[in-house]
């Protein structure tokens, strides 16, 4: 558990004495970090780099003079200042530590043996390297009941707790969720919820994971291992597009824990619980063991040697039929980069297909995402800057990044507005929450940019409050995703063509699933080839290495499932992605599965759609593949293999070289390595990013693959060249070096580019240019809604039905079910008790489904989480529509 | 028990309107609950944290700190007996003993017919009156076994005297005339000294040199 100080900024050096030795500190920083950086470590319990100092536990008690006479401080309490002189192992602080260690010792039980801690419990090593060695109590100690559940998956053992804080600040001042509190007084506190309303946070784990005793416990690992029988590697979460970094602990090579990590880039340590308990789902026995293959109305299964020559003899017969434009592929947002460049060039560069899309449907254009000038999350989070968010609620969606805004409003003073559907997470943080008719975001942009207008219905305070925060200065980051699968993306997309005019402004885009961005990096999006270039504009340059290039721009997934339910799809590739769950427009992925003359399935789980493939091939799951991915920001960090995959399951990545090979196309890979020297030799924007620098420590926090910026076009040649080298972890933070990456080949210098060392004859043409945002400025008009009907919000859920919780003992309870919500008096007006049923119509379109009151919902809108257990509200959402506008009749 | 009945929710308003802050008023509504019920109920607790805008685990967290809520219903009357040294040495034990006796229960519990609550407590600030007793937060001083028994044969007759009921308060019950509330501002309104106010921000880099 390292927990080691948070990097900063030395600005204001001032000279302090520890121990004898002058050292230079930043002045104000907390003196036991300023120790610690310095190489004295100072024993603390409560302290938390990461949370506000409390000075609750005392161990960190050191003998500090800052001219008034030495005395007994908390070090974590104590700000640097010029010629301090501070002793941390004196007699005195000795003795204060053996104290302190024997209070705490009064109440704890001593029977490390049986605890879950044992072996990596602070405390006890703390007690070994700094207590009293024995205990003068004899007296009985103080009993709780234990352990008992304070939520869904985290237990509590009030015998254990020694009352640092750490949870209940966790919960309170980062999370924002105080649900779990001191309870009592004296020798009798204790931490505890509120009767029946247990800690039902998203972000409980991280509880587990800093408290420094074992007090706290998790389900999915109480009991499972000891420490010293774990083995763990550094990885990155790819249950949402945050990319959390995390380690991975397994045992006889079953994972068994995930902790975080603290990436000061990103997650900062934390993690939320779906990432951090979701690893079940990989050890699950539902996972495919081997492919299959449909024989009559049965999937049974079969050797792999036929698998692939099945799914290669199916991909060739559609090829002969309908040529490239009739084979398609969905999905790869659950790929790691290696994997999405190796589909892309057996799609795209052998068999010359571009139906090729890693978002369902769900997400925005390609080419917005990778266009726009882009921000990181600490850019996002820059103290006193203004955030503009549209988007799904970040709780739901990307938690963690939810605690960095939280963190960067609540602490940092940063500024935020909201435009959302419906009230979020952020609402209560914001300095303008705009409530906006669903599909109108762009008229609310327009209004708080000075434009008036009806500001797409917000209120009115709202919108003169977020002139005011935008008039201020500091750097605008917006923040843009879908809010709701029940809007196309031509409504965000025409918002953020009226953001793009912003001085300065950079965009974060808020991708949701997984490595969804590394597929799209990967060329996993039609029109578009690996490293952020247009297939129009890099087919040269892709030809030369590639076998063949698509000839046209192909269909994104709606497209695709359009011409499948057509009948003009030969081959449909579902690469680990289950379009009758997760694609917006449940109707029309059935009958394009139903259209599809054969469906190619590639997924660790038998999902829904896979149910219809013809072929279906086993594929391997987080922790048993090694590469990297690539966060919602381009940041580029690795996974690692810790166990086996299941069964015979293969890497997706070794699938796509086996059914090149089957198909008369060797791809010419050996390993990942090779796979991404390749894409790291064709990607215009990947060049700095080795596998070598990327396995550098002082790397940890992951490479950004720098986007094309504004500033950039504007920027003198020699700028490029002098950071061109500049290839370090440094300038892969800092996007304002942005300027520095070659890729920026506005200047069409082919000496600039990431030079292919092994590709003869690359030389002769030039890189493509990165693309570029240009906005479109389509009219989009949204129609108003009648007065009878109720506007959709299809919104992320956390907890939703995906494979990873439903298939994680521990959690699976936590799937919620499909609920639709109303506005309390929209709600009165039909007259029924919550919880029953209403039906719920968009034309032919219908839907039974439980109703509820919540004021969160504004009047004239109705709300429910996307691919919930129970009814699927994406039966309701025709993807070709603006807005989907939906009647409610209450059943008889 | 309960929630706040429409005429204490309405006071519990008019309470919260007196803070800058509305969770500054929980403990006065910790007490408006307890003067309704008794004691301080789950769903009291429940119903302030809605009304300041806090969890109800901050709520039962505040609350469970101070010994006078009493989160588990007590007798119509809570008698403490004072055991602290002044007391003790006067013979409160013996008091104390005489009281379990007496009323037939442990200190710390609730007779049957829920009218007495027995406690053993720290000092009261009566030790020149010692041993002493409270009823209701109400004095008896110096008093012996025989004082006792006729003070709890009075309670059980119904003759309470100036005794109120468990969990009555004065002070937060008091209606104040709109003119009249001090208009409290919140503290990062108030002209509190520059160093103090501006402690946690970088302008505080200067601090000493920044004057109040
Ligand atoms: S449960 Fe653990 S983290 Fe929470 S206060 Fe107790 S010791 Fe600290
Ligand atoms: S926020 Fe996303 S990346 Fe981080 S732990 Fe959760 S699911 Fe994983
Ligand atoms: S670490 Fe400083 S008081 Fe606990
Ligand atoms: S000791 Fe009993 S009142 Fe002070």
């Amino acid at each position: 558990m390292s927990e080691a100080p948070k990097p900063i900024v030395v600005d204001q050096p001032v000279t302090i004495t520890v121990n004898g030795a002058a050292i230079q500190a930043q002045k104000g920083d907390l003196l036991i970090d300023a120790c610690e950086r310095a190489g004295t470590y100072i024993p603390r319990f409560c302290y938390h780099p990461r949370m506000n100092p409390v000075g609750m536990c005392r161990m960190c008690l050191v003998d500090v003079d800052t001219g008034r006479g030495p005395a007994l401080q908390p070090s974590c309490m104590l700000e640097c200042s010029e010629g301090m002189t501070v002793d941390t192992e004196n007699e005195k602080v000795k003795k204060a530590q053996d104290g302190v260690l024997e209070f705490l010792l009064i109440n704890h039980p001593l029977d490390c043996p049986v605890c879950d801690k044992g072996g990596e419990c602070p405390l006890q090593d703390t007690t070994v390297g700094y207590g009293p060695g024995e205990s003068r109590w004899v007296e009985e100690k103080r009993h709780y009941e234990k352990p008992i559940a304070i939520s869904e998956t985290v237990q509590l053992d009030r015998e254990r707790c020694i009352l640092c804080d750490r949870c209940t600040r966790f919960a309170d001042e980062v999370a924002g969720d105080p649900l779990i509190h001191f309870m009592g007084r004296g020798a009798n506190t204790e931490v505890n919820t509120f009767p029946d309303e247990p800690f039902a946070s998203y972000f409980s784990g991280n509880t587990v994971q800093i408290c420094p005793v074992g007090a706290l416990t998790a389900k999915p690992y109480r009991f499972k291992a000891r420490p010293w029988d774990l083995e763990e590697v550094a990885s990155t979460c790819t249950d949402c597009a945050v990319g959390c970094s995390v380690t991975v602990q397994s045992s006889r090579d079953e994972v068994l824990r995930i902790n975080g990590v603290d990436n000061d880039a990103v997650n900062w340590g934390w993690l939320c619980d779906k990432g951090r308990f979701g690893f079940e789902a990989i050890g699950s026995p539902d996972r495919l063991q081997g492919p299959l293959e449909l024989h009559g109305d049965d999937l049974v299964a079969i050797h792999w040697s036929d698998a692939v020559a099945k799914a290669a003899a199916l991909i060739s017969e559609g090829l002969r039929s309908g040529g490239p434009q009739g084979l398609a592929v969905i999905g790869g947002a659950r790929l790691t980069n290696e994997a999405a460049y190796a589909w892309t060039k057996l799609i795209k560069g052998a068999l010359g297909s571009d139906n090729v899309d890693a978002q369902l449907g769900d997400g925005l254009p390609a080419e917005l995402v990778l266009g726009l000038p882009g921000a990181t999350i600490n850019e996002a989070c820059t103290p006193g800057g203004t955030i503009i968010y549209l988007g799904p609620d970040p709780k739901e969606a990307l938690p963690t990044l939810f605690l960095r805004l939280r963190h960067a409003i609540v602490e940092d003073g940063a500024r935020l507005i909201e435009l959302t559907s419906t009230e979020s997470s952020l609402t209560n943080l914001a300095a303008a929450s705009l409530l906006v008719r669903p599909g109108e975001t762009a008229s609310a942009v327009r209004a708080i940019r000075g434009g008036g207008g009806d500001a797409g219905g917000a209120d009115v305070e709202q919108v003169r409050r977020a002139i005011d925060v935008l008039s201020g200065d500091g750097p605008v980051t917006v923040l843009i995703g879908r809010t709701s699968a029940a809007e196309s993306p031509q409504t965000v997309v025409a918002a953020a063509e009226e953001l793009m005019t912003l001085d300065g402004v950079r965009f974060l885009p808020l991708l949701p699933r997984s490595n969804v961005r590394g597929a799209l990096e990967a060329g996993m999006s039609p029109g578009l080839l690996p490293g952020r270039v247009r297939r129009s504009e890099a087919a040269a340059w892709f030809g030369q290495a590639w076998p063949t290039i698509p000839q046209a721009d192909g269909l994104d997934t709606a497209g695709i499932l359009a011409a499948a339910a057509a009948g003009k799809i030969d081959t449909l590739i579902l690469l680990g992605a289950d379009p009758l769950a997760d694609f917006v427009d449940r109707e029309l992925a059935e009958r394009a599965l139903t259209g599809a003359r054969s469906v190619i399935v590639v997924d660790p789980f038998l999902n829904e759609s896979a149910r219809r493939a013809n072929v279906v091939l086993a594929s391997s799951a987080f922790g048993e593949v090694s590469g990297t991915v690539t966060n919602i920001e381009g940041r580029v960090q690795r996974v690692t293999q810790k166990v086996t995959p299941p069964g015979t399951a293969r890497a997706d990545w070794e699938l796509a070289c086996d059914l090149g090979e089957a198909l008369g196309h060797d791809l010419n890979f050996d390993g990942v390595e090779a796979i991404w020297a390749e894409f790291q030799d064709l990607s215009p924007v990947h060049a700095e990013l080795s596998l070598e620098a990327l396995e550098d420590p002082a790397n940890i926090d992951g490479l950004l693959a720098v986007a094309p910026t504004e500033v950039q076009s504007e920027e003198p040649l020699d700028s490029a060249t002098d950071s061109a080298d500049d290839s370090d972890g440094a300038s892969a933070e800092d996007p304002s070096d942005a300027v520095a990456d070659p890729a920026e080949s506005e200047v069409g210098d082919a000496a600039q580019v990431a030079e292919p060392e092994e590709t003869d004859g690359l030389e002769l043409v030039s890189s493509p240019d990165v693309l570029r945002y240009v906005a479109a400025n389509d009219q989009v008009v949204i129609p108003a809604t009648d007065a009878y009907a109720f506007r959709l919000v299809a919104r992320p859920d956390l907890y939703d039905g995906g494979t990873l919780l439903s298939h994680s003992p521990s959690s699976a309870s936590l799937v919620k079910e499909a609920v639709l919500t109303l506005n309390p008096l929209d709600f009165e007006k039909l007259g029924v008790t919550t919880g029953a049923a209403v039906r719920v119509s968009n034309g032919a379109r219908s839907i039974l489904i439980p109703v509820e009151p919540s004021a969160s919902v504004p009047r004239g809108v109705a709300a429910c989480g996307v691919n919930l257990s129970g009814v699927a509200v994406s039966r309701l959402i025709d993807s070709s529509s603006l807005v989907t506008d939906v009647r409610i009749e209450v059943q008889a | 028990m309960s929630r706040f009945t429409r005429e204490n929710e309405l006071l519990a308003r008019e309470i919260i309107a007196r803070y800058p802050r509305p969770k500054s008023a929980t403990i006065p509504l910790c007490h408006l609950a307890q003067e309704q019920d008794g004691f301080l109920a789950e769903d009291a607790m429940r119903h302030i944290s809605e009304l300041v805008g806090i969890t109800a685990a901050e709520v039962r967290g505040t609350a469970s700190f101070y010994e006078m809520f009493k989160l588990k219903p007590v007798g119509k009357y809570l008698i403490n007996v004072c055991t602290n040294i002044s007391c003790q040495l006067l013979g409160g034990e013996e008091l104390l003993e005489h009281a379990e006796q007496s009323l037939g229960i442990r200190s710390g519990s609730t007779t049957e017919d829920g009218l007495f609550t027995l406690e053993d407590v720290e000092c009261i600030a009566a030790c020149t009156e010692a041993p002493a007793c409270q009823v209701n937060y109400r004095y008896f001083n110096t008093v012996s076994n025989e004082q006792f028994d006729s003070l709890v044969e009075d309670l059980r007759a119904g003759r309470n005297g100036e005794i109120p009921d468990h969990g009555t308060l004065g002070r937060v019950r008091q209606h104040i005339e709109p003119g009249q509330v001090a208009n409290i501002t919140a503290p990062e309104q108030q002209s509190e000294p520059g160093w103090f106010r501006d402690r946690n921000t970088a302008a505080a880099a200067e601090q000493g040199e920044v004057s109040s």
